[in-house]
């Protein structure tokens, strides 16, 4: 099994480990809920250096970018960042993830640590252009520091203005003494603050640096399980769960990273353009439960008759709301927004409701 | 390691406390430890007479969900009401105020068949 850099200082904190997409990773340290908690009130740490990062560089970056990802990246200048996604040339994503505009000759693309291998050979295949690429998924190192309080404990170790990187933005500045640190203004959570990446060898000084200013604020280290529950009340999708090589950005709701102007030409963009215009026969949609019970990924979604319309991609307990909610595909005819479904839970129909996304709207 | 002496336990990890003739019963704190935190208990089986090893309800944490299992036979005759607003308090209180249901036994010989707290540790150290 893999580990990031910051393996023995998450057994350190007391982390339950298990495996995820081939990387040892803590799952929770104090608690899920309390966790969760934590990011919504107050500051947590997550270590996502599993995830994956290629450069791609040269006078042919900008072409390849363009052609293999959905969004429009002409519209970016150096510093900004763009939500996006592969896809696959028949329909379906090879993967989500954010491009870094460095400049128009030198993106970062940040990938899935389950798919590394996977979008890495898909992006060297449609490399028609000459772009220079790199892996470097193996020697950098990323903490997402999230939550209200993220940004006065990570002032304390920077001159940058934090308050000037706006949602989507970056700047690479000195940051706990330590040069060329990229500080992001992006996240998965929706409660704010700030994802940094650095090489592995800096890892155990970042992360003691940003503790210690972070006591006063009970920083808290985080695991994947809560960061599952923070991005399902956002309602972003999580690639293998809400989105995969079998579902449209179109059906998933992704229309909005998904450009059809002049501009932009990329792999599916006439079958997406096509589904856009002539509808979907299926939406990806948020629900809340009604009756006491909690969706899994899996579940079947039903009409009142027990009928399957639909099946479920994302499900929890909500600790903000403190019911069931879930995310998942449903059928046209019952996407709109109130519409009575039913969740099969252990052969019984609870009933739940299509709501907006996100679930929740923290400060 | 919480095991009180005066307990029983399963290899699926709930505890029996021997009330007479009837038996209380919930999920060890290392149980417990393991789920994480408990969001949801669903037990449906309230006056049912259920067979030792059948299910007698679920136990939801944040992302898991477990099936309950009966370590002796017998008629479920009451579930902790508390359990229904208060899941959280299998985690605070695993052996007490966190049992789940009373089983009337039909064959407290059943129990001989359960381990005491030092064969349940052993499994556990195993």
């Amino acid at each position: 099994m893999k580990t990031t850099a910051f393996n023995q200082l998450h057994k350190n904190a007391g982390g339950k480990m298990v495996e995820f997409a081939g990387y040892e990773m803590p799952v929770e340290f104090s608690g899920i809920k309390d966790e969760h908690m934590t990011v919504r009130n107050g500051v947590g740490v997550f270590d996502v250096s599993h995830m994956g990062e290629f450069w791609v560089k040269g006078p042919h970056a900008a072409d390849l970018v363009q052609y293999v990802t959905s969004n429009d990246i002409s519209v970016l200048t150096p510093g900004q960042a763009q939500y996006s996604c592969f896809p696959n040339g028949h329909g379906g994503i090879v993967d989500d993830l954010l491009v870094y505009c460095f400049s128009p000759e030198k993106y970062l693309l940040v990938v899935n640590a389950a798919n590394i291998e996977k979008d890495w050979n898909w992006v060297v295949s449609q490399n028609k252009f000459g772009a220079e690429l790199e892996n470097a998924s193996d020697q950098i190192s990323q903490l997402a520091i999230q939550g209200p309080k993220a940004l006065p404990v990570l002032r304390k170790l920077t001159d940058v203005e934090l308050t000037k990187i706006r949602y989507y933005t970056f700047v690479t500045g000195k940051f706990g003494g330590f040069d060329d640190v990229i500080i992001s203004a992006t996240g998965y959570t929706g409660s704010g603050g700030f994802e940094l990446y650095f090489p592995n060898e800096l890892a155990d000084q970042i992360y003691q640096a940003i503790f210690e200013a972070g006591a006063e604020f009970d920083i808290k280290p985080i695991g994947l399980g809560a960061r599952d529950t923070l991005r399902l009340e956002m309602g972003f999708c999580l690639y293998g769960n809400d989105i995969d090589d079998t579902t449209s950005p179109i059906e998933a709701g992704l229309g909005w990273i998904t450009k059809f102007n002049g501009n932009n030409n990329f792999i599916d963009k006439a079958l997406l353009h096509m589904q856009k215009n002539e509808g979907v026969s299926r939406k990806l949609r948020g629900f809340e439960m009604i009756d006491r019970g909690i969706p899994r990924h899996g579940y079947e979604l039903a009409d009142e008759a027990g009928n399957t319309i639909g099946v479920v991609t994302s499900g929890t307990q909500s600790p903000m709301l403190n019911k069931g909610i879930g995310m998942g595909y449903v059928a046209i005819a019952w996407s709109a927004i109130g519409t009575e479904v039913y969740v099969k839970v252990r052969n019984k129909l609870l009933k739940a409701k299509i709501v907006k996304i996100p679930f929740v709207s923290p400060q | 390691m919480n095991l009180p002496e005066n307990l029983k336990y399963t290899k699926e990890h709930e505890w029996v406390r021997v009330e007479g003739d009837v038996a209380v019963v919930g999920i060890t704190d290392f149980a417990q430890g393991e789920l994480g935190d408990i969001v949801f208990v669903e037990i449906e089986t309230v006056g049912e007479t259920l067979a030792m090893g059948e299910t007698f309800g679920t136990v939801e944490a944040v992302k898991t969900v477990s099936d309950l299992f009966m370590p002796v036979g017998g008629e479920v005759l009451e579930l902790n009401p508390a359990l229904e607003d208060s899941p959280e308090l299998i985690n605070k209180d695993a052996y007490g105020d966190g049992w789940m249901i009373k089983v009337k036994m039909d064959d407290a010989s059943q129990l001989n068949d359960l381990m005491d707290a030092a064969a349940y540790k052993a499994m556990l150290e195993a």
